[in-house]
């Protein structure tokens, strides 16, 4: 054991710093797609129609963007397609059932409980990503913990799916009040390509109340870091 | 070789006609005769590809796909169905492979197999669904609300010993673990035996994929597994392609198995960092974590998504790479693997960490041949299950690789084949940078009725899929049986009398994903 003790403290400091609201580049982040105006509207109009999952809107020669329906499939990119956006600030408040952040009790300890509600894992894997050693959860005061009778915020990936419908409710039932839910991925904001359907539901807001939404296909760490931040007070974001 | 096979078939069944199209051998074949031909063919050490049910109307059929482990192309049984008694022979007596495939069959269309030893309660579970449901027939509208009728569950039992009991885990237990529950039977302090209840996570991939165009169910393919979105998409998008018609550029080749071996490094160093995680050794899971991000940075520059989404398309690629691109990959990739070799010996030095993993877990060989196991799981046990080298598809034939294999089938074992084949993988990528061919990297799709299989190596084994699509290129109905769907059926034969804390070490060694099982 000793070895490894040694190996570790050799190893130096490795976190990096966090990227605020700039932009990032491909490696940490895919980005998202943007409202982009286009000379006709017949070029906005082969951009909604290029979308699977009716993400893009066109109003005219706007081609909006929605970005809890984008499963990030890269057809609208492109030199011709859509603007692109590559900061992390993705998280926003999920509208009428939206509580305000926790008391500020929370901001130098929070707790977090993961849910897998149909995930495809690579939501769950940025999220083991965020606890290694370049994203350092840990030195923001934000721990996963193993139980959701000790968890403030419940962490949820996947669309749920029918099957896990009841462990979902049953996990937040047991949280502790205060409690937040946030909804990590495109799956759990709208059922991304999987719901609404008959096997699973059309985002996870549909089974228990959610207060943030980080989009993405998956979101990576740091937006998925940025959106704790902001369900905990540690930084505050006017509502869009 | 196949013209043989043929010619061999007609002789020992001369009423059944046999075709033969390329490299497929296919017949219509009663059902009385099923359990004949599977025995012939299972007694030669051919395996199961893929079992496929369809309906359609009044025509109910369920196709059995057979592939050997040395190349002689591919079998195809057709055997109808009556559409109203929908009972069929089981195969599970005569290889116990089958069983899973007819139990999801038995669950999701309602075709009864006579002799099967368990069936219900598979995908969709009993205590929140009525029985026959026949979810994937067409009579069930994909928009439809099923309602739930709750009954009582409870698992079954085999231990009947004095003081015997079952645990349960999950499905919700862990971290960051995915959902599925374990029951685990015990007596005490060792675990007699583990059975795994899954299908928490079942989205109906192959019900909601029918009606969608073949390039849009090309995303489904991609996410049923998000960390193996490649090895799965291509065995898709080859389907599709067989289908059609469609000859795939052979610079789209090369590049495609080029990301599919970048995939396969970064998925082994995440079962590496579970590995290192399950046996609760920090330093080691932090400094697998880095590598593994490193690796995910290094696929975010080249394709600009992190996990390779968005890469794959119909025909070819969405995108063509440079030169200079793919030889940054590649040396970048090999910068990563430098560091995860002092990693590697010191695993192999730390007696602590080999106490933990040596002999736990074991599968035999003659276990992995029964169930079927694919993959670095199966290359663990001493089979050499490569689809890579067994069915060599796109650029494959012509790239030279080593397909790893230890005999002892532990985990300490599985832990060997997954650093040999990140070291395969990093070579592979080089000899595809230094020999890439010039043109191309997508074809034009025209789109027209057609069916075909497809299959590939994904990082956790096999992958074999099956497509119908109709003129407009709507998918009529789509099969993907990855690899983890076989490798969870071995399951049980891994976690049998351990010790309760061996348990997280035995289920991150074998490298399941139930993500990709439940689909």
């Amino acid at each position: 054991m000793k070895n490894w003790f040694v190996r570790g403290v050799t190893a130096g400091i490795w976190t990096e710093a966090l990227p605020g609201s700039g932009n990032v580049s491909n490696a940490l982040s895919p980005g998202l797609p943007t409202t982009t105006e286009y000379a006709t509207p017949e070029l906005a109009r082969e951009m909604a129609t290029r979308c699977p999952t009716d993400a893009i809107h066109a109003s005219g020669a706007t081609a909006e963007v929605d970005d809890d329906r984008c499963v990030l499939c890269m057809r609208c990119k492109g030199r011709d397609g859509q603007k692109w956006r590559h900061d992390i600030t993705w998280g926003h408040t999920a509208g009428a059932s939206s509580q305000e952040p926790l008391p500020s009790a929370f901001a130098s300890s929070l707790h977090v409980r993961i849910i897998d509600a149909g995930d495809c894992g690579s939501c769950l894997n940025e999220l083991a990503q965020m606890n290694g050693p370049l994203y350092n959860l840990h030195r923001l005061g934000i721990f996963v913990t193993p139980t959701p009778r000790q968890a403030d915020v419940l962490l949820v990936v996947g669309p749920g799916t029918r099957q896990m419908r009841d462990a979902l409710v049953t996990s937040y039932n047991a949280m502790p009040e205060p409690k937040r839910v946030v909804a990590v991925g495109v799956c759990a904001a709208s059922g991304g390509i999987f719901g609404p359907s008959l096997m699973s539901s059309g985002g996870i807001g549909e089974i228990i109340p959610v207060d943030l939404v980080v989009p993405g296909c998956p979101p990576p760490p740091h937006a998925i870091i940025d959106a704790l931040r902001l369900v905990c007070g540690q930084i505050k974001r006017v509502a869009q | 070789m196949v013209a043989e096979l043929v010619n061999h078939l007609r002789t020992i069944w001369p009423e059944t006609d046999w075709r033969l199209d390329g490299e497929l051998i296919s017949a219509e074949v009663e059902a009385r005769y099923l359990r004949a031909m599977a025995k012939y063919f299972t007694a030669q050490q051919w395996r199961i590809g893929t079992i496929v049910a369809r309906e359609n109307g009044r025509d109910v059929h369920v196709r059995y796909f057979f592939y050997a482990t040395k190349h002689s192309g591919w079998v195809e049984l057709r055997v109808d169905v009556n559409a109203i008694d929908r009972v069929l022979p089981s195969l599970t007596n005569v290889t116990i492979a089958a069983d899973w495939f007819e139990r999801e069959i038995e669950d999701l269309f309602s075709i009864r197999f006579t002799e099967h030893p368990r069936l219900g309660d598979f995908v969709l579970h009993n205590e929140q669904w009525a029985e026959n449901l026949g979810l994937m027939r067409p009579r069930v509208r994909l928009d439809a609300d099923i309602p739930e009728r709750p009954r009582e569950w409870h698992p079954k039992r085999v231990l009947e010993e004095q003081g015997a009991f079952v645990m349960p885990v999950g499905p919700v237990y862990s971290g960051d673990a995915e959902s599925a529950l374990f029951l685990l039977e015990t007596v005490g302090e060792d675990v007699v035996r583990a059975v795994p209840r899954l299908f928490y996570k079942y989205r109906a991939i192959e019900k909601i994929a029918e009606g969608r165009t073949v390039h849009d169910v090309l995303l489904l393919a991609e996410r049923c597994n998000g960390t193996s979105a490649i090895g799965n998409g291509v065995a898709y998008c080859q389907a599709v392609e067989r289908a059609l018609g469609i000859t795939v550029p052979v610079r789209a080749q090369s590049l495609r198995a080029f990301f599919a071996e970048l995939e396969r490094l970064r998925h082994h160093m995440t079962s590496i960092r579970q590995i290192c995680a399950s046996t609760a050794l920090q330093v080691a899971e932090s400094q697998a974590l880095w590598m593994e991000e490193r690796l995910l940075r290094i696929s975010g520059d080249l394709a600009g998504h992190r996990y390779l989404f968005g890469v794959l398309a119909i025909g070819g690629l969405m995108f063509d790479c440079d030169r200079q691109m793919l030889e940054d990959a590649a040396y970048d990739a090999g910068n990563v693997l430098r560091k995860v070799e002092p990693l590697r010996k010191a695993l192999e030095n730390a007696s602590s960490f080999l106490d933990r993993i040596e002999r736990v877990g074991i599968v035999s060989e003659e276990s992995a041949r029964d169930f079927e196991i694919v993959g670095p799981f199966a290359r663990a046990s001493g089979v050499a299950a490569d689809m890579r080298a067994v069915q060599p598809y796109g650029a494959y034939p012509s790239i030279e690789f080593d397909v790893p294999i230890e005999a002892q089938g532990d985990g300490y074992a599985r832990l060997r084949v997954l650093f040999w084949e990140m070291a395969q993988s990093l070579r592979i990528m080089h000899a595809i940078v230094a020999d890439l061919p010039q043109g191309s990297v997508a074809s034009e799709v025209a789109l027209h009725s057609g069916e075909a299989l497809g299959w590939s190596e994904a990082p956790s084994g096999a992958s074999i899929h099956w497509v119908e699509c109709d003129a407009q290129g709507v998918v009529l109905r789509y099969r993907l049986t990855p690899p983890s769907f076989r490798n969870w059926h071995g399951f049980h034969v891994a976690t049998e009398d351990f010790a309760f804390q061996d348990f997280p070490i035995v289920l991150a060694t074998l490298d399941l994903s139930v993500a990709e099982n439940d689909r």
